[in-house]
């Protein structure tokens, strides 16, 4: 059990008389790229809310590297080694690319209460921002004010984001949403390569990159992980067909 | 960035120059309308910091521009009165010294900004302008209901406070101290927008969520800017005070506070120099148009609505343009 990263434990949320979370126990172990797929409405983005911390199970547990962080926030989390990246990009639109990247810099090197010393001109936030940013791509880019990107290159600096935090688990909420083709195959091949630096728990519509990429798959359906397995197990089992992958009906 | 770094030095020497010339021109109260508009700027400064860079919009900075004029009004009128202050047993004489009495002004301000500013970043939005009204008017009447200093009558200071080295009843020599505070914090401003503080607050107003994400707490960086806007507040709030040599009540009220927004909002918000373009132009409008017609401010109105409707970025920004990204 201490080998895994990120671990979910009985958690459940209701809103009113929705259950969006029903008693979820799931975990994210080293080198791995687990997805979470189901229907809209399952209940994925409550789950992810828990996991950032941005919302309070009503029952249930999350732990993070062995630690129960249930009771912590989503700044708390994150310089505990949570990276989230989101589904609607959440970036600060005015600032330019670098400067979103080094302030993800400032928060995981702790140095934001800084007042005197202007925050591009220091080496340790900018080194490592640059290197995030030709990771995913943006090198050319990194002057250019957020509103003036694509939504593709916006993507693709979500998740110079949450690589600079030097995380221990990623929680990537539709990396690849609104993406075409080209950008899609750009995207699969970049989270590829991730997994090797830190584990990721996906959530994903494009069923081709989750079959493409993930070790585990995990089915989520009205509040509950109704499987969990391997990519080819899933994709023969039988529940998941009739509800999921629209086999039959 | 190079044109507003232009704007930004005109608007500099303009509110220099202009007294200097009075000055010359032998004409003292022009002088005193300059120290009045470079006092104003520094409130507006102060406010800026919450409302432009941090997004904070507060209808309740009268309280601190009000809490520095009684922290002068209080220790010079104890002054004056050769009567020292009874705090929880220990006599404490007043002053009528500006660097003790600024000291004062400005730790007042940051202790009362970090009281309201606790309890109303709490909320966003309507609930957060509501909430700093709120406590802004309980300073307000509280300063009515207090006889001891004035209640609604105010108290008159009867000679300005002194700086060492300055003869600061000189009109000239008080306008360069104030115009020295002004451009000292103006710097100050500068380098923290740059810090890696300002980018996380003005990050804060554009994805808070992206903030948390990163690692940042959100409501205390917000605090930390509102607790240091406030003490800039108070500190102009002092200087208004001493200007005048006269505190009251009404410095409390949030008519005063709709004034530092319109400032801002005037001038261009979060812009460096947004709330010296501000200051200059108000003071500039209430002494040209108030000398044609007492309902000037149908006029303030009107430009107050063009610059919303037609020119976001205020003065410096149609000066300007676009904010660009500082390095």
């Amino acid at each position: 059990m201490t080998d895994t990263v990120l671990q979910v434990r009985n958690v459940s949320k209701a809103f009113g008389a929705v259950q969006a979370s029903d008693g979820i126990t799931l975990d994210l172990r080293p080198g791995e790229i687990h997805a979470l797929i189901g229907p809209n409405g399952a209940g994925k983005s409550t789950l992810i809310a828990q996991i950032a911390g941005a919302l309070r199970p009503d029952a249930g547990s999350v732990w993070l590297s062995g630690q129960d962080v249930t009771a912590l926030g989503v700044a708390e989390r994150a310089n505990l080694g949570l990276a989230r990246s989101f589904q609607v990009s959440a970036v600060a639109m005015d600032l330019t690319v670098l400067q979103n990247v080094v302030l993800a810099a400032c928060g995981a090197q702790r140095r934001v209460w800084r007042f005197f010393r202007a925050a591009l001109r220091d080496e340790r936030l900018i080194a490592p921002a640059r290197a995030a940013l030709a990771r995913v791509g943006l090198t050319g880019e990194a002057a250019t004010i957020v509103a003036d990107l694509s939504h593709g290159q916006r993507r693709r600096l979500e998740l110079a984001l949450a690589l600079v935090l030097e995380p221990t688990c990623f929680v990537m909420d539709e990396p690849l949403a609104g993406l075409g083709a080209d950008g899609s195959a750009e995207m699969t091949a970049l989270l590829a390569g991730l997994k090797a630096q830190a584990p990721i728990l996906l959530v994903e519509h494009d069923m081709d990159a989750v079959f493409a990429l993930a070790d585990r798959i995990s089915v989520l359906v009205y509040g509950k992980i109704i499987a969990t397995g391997a990519p080819d197990a899933i994709r023969a089992d039988s529940d998941v067909r009739r509800a999921y992958l629209g086999d039959g009906e | 960035m190079r044109r507003e770094r232009i704007v930004n030095a005109a608007l500099a020497v303009l509110l220099l120059g202009f007294p200097l010339w009075a000055y010359w021109a032998g004409e003292p109260f022009l002088i005193t309308l300059a120290t009045r508009a470079a006092i104003l700027a520094l409130a507006g400064v102060g406010l800026n910091l919450a409302l432009g860079t941090g997004g904070l919009v507060s209808l309740g900075h009268a309280a601190f521009f009000g809490a520095g004029g009684y922290a002068m009004g209080v220790l010079a009128w104890h002054a004056q009165m050769y009567a020292p202050m009874n705090i929880a047993g220990f006599e404490i004489a007043g002053t009528k010294s500006m660097p003790v009495i600024w000291l004062v002004a400005v730790l007042t301000g940051a202790l009362l900004a970090s009281l309201i500013g606790a309890l109303s970043l709490r909320s966003s939005g309507v609930y957060f302008i509501m909430l700093t009204l709120a406590f802004g008017q309980m300073a307000y009447y509280f300063a009515i209901s207090w006889p001891a200093y004035g209640g609604e009558d105010g108290l008159s200071i009867y000679v300005r406070n002194g700086f060492p080295g300055l003869n600061t009843l000189d009109p000239i020599q008080f306008f360069l101290l104030a115009y020295a505070v002004l451009m000292a914090v103006i710097w100050f401003m500068a380098r923290l927008q740059v810090s890696p503080f300002g980018l996380a607050l003005a990050a804060a107003r554009q994805s808070p969520a992206r903030v948390q994400a990163v690692g940042i707490g959100v409501f205390r960086l917000r605090l930390v800017a509102f607790v240091i806007s406030g003490a800039i507040t108070a500190l102009a709030g002092a200087m208004f005070a001493d200007l005048n040599r006269f505190i009251s009540p009404t410095m409390l009220n949030w008519h005063t506070s709709g004034e530092l927004i319109v400032i801002v909002v005037l001038g261009g918000v979060a812009r460096l120099y947004g709330p010296v373009a501000g200051a200059i132009l108000l003071v500039t409008l209430e002494h040209v148009l108030g000398g044609f017609s007492d309902f000037w401010q149908i006029w303030l109105g009107l430009g107050l609505l063009a610059v919303v409707l037609f020119a976001r970025g205020g003065l410096v920004g149609a000066l300007a343009g676009r904010a660009v990204a500082h390095d």
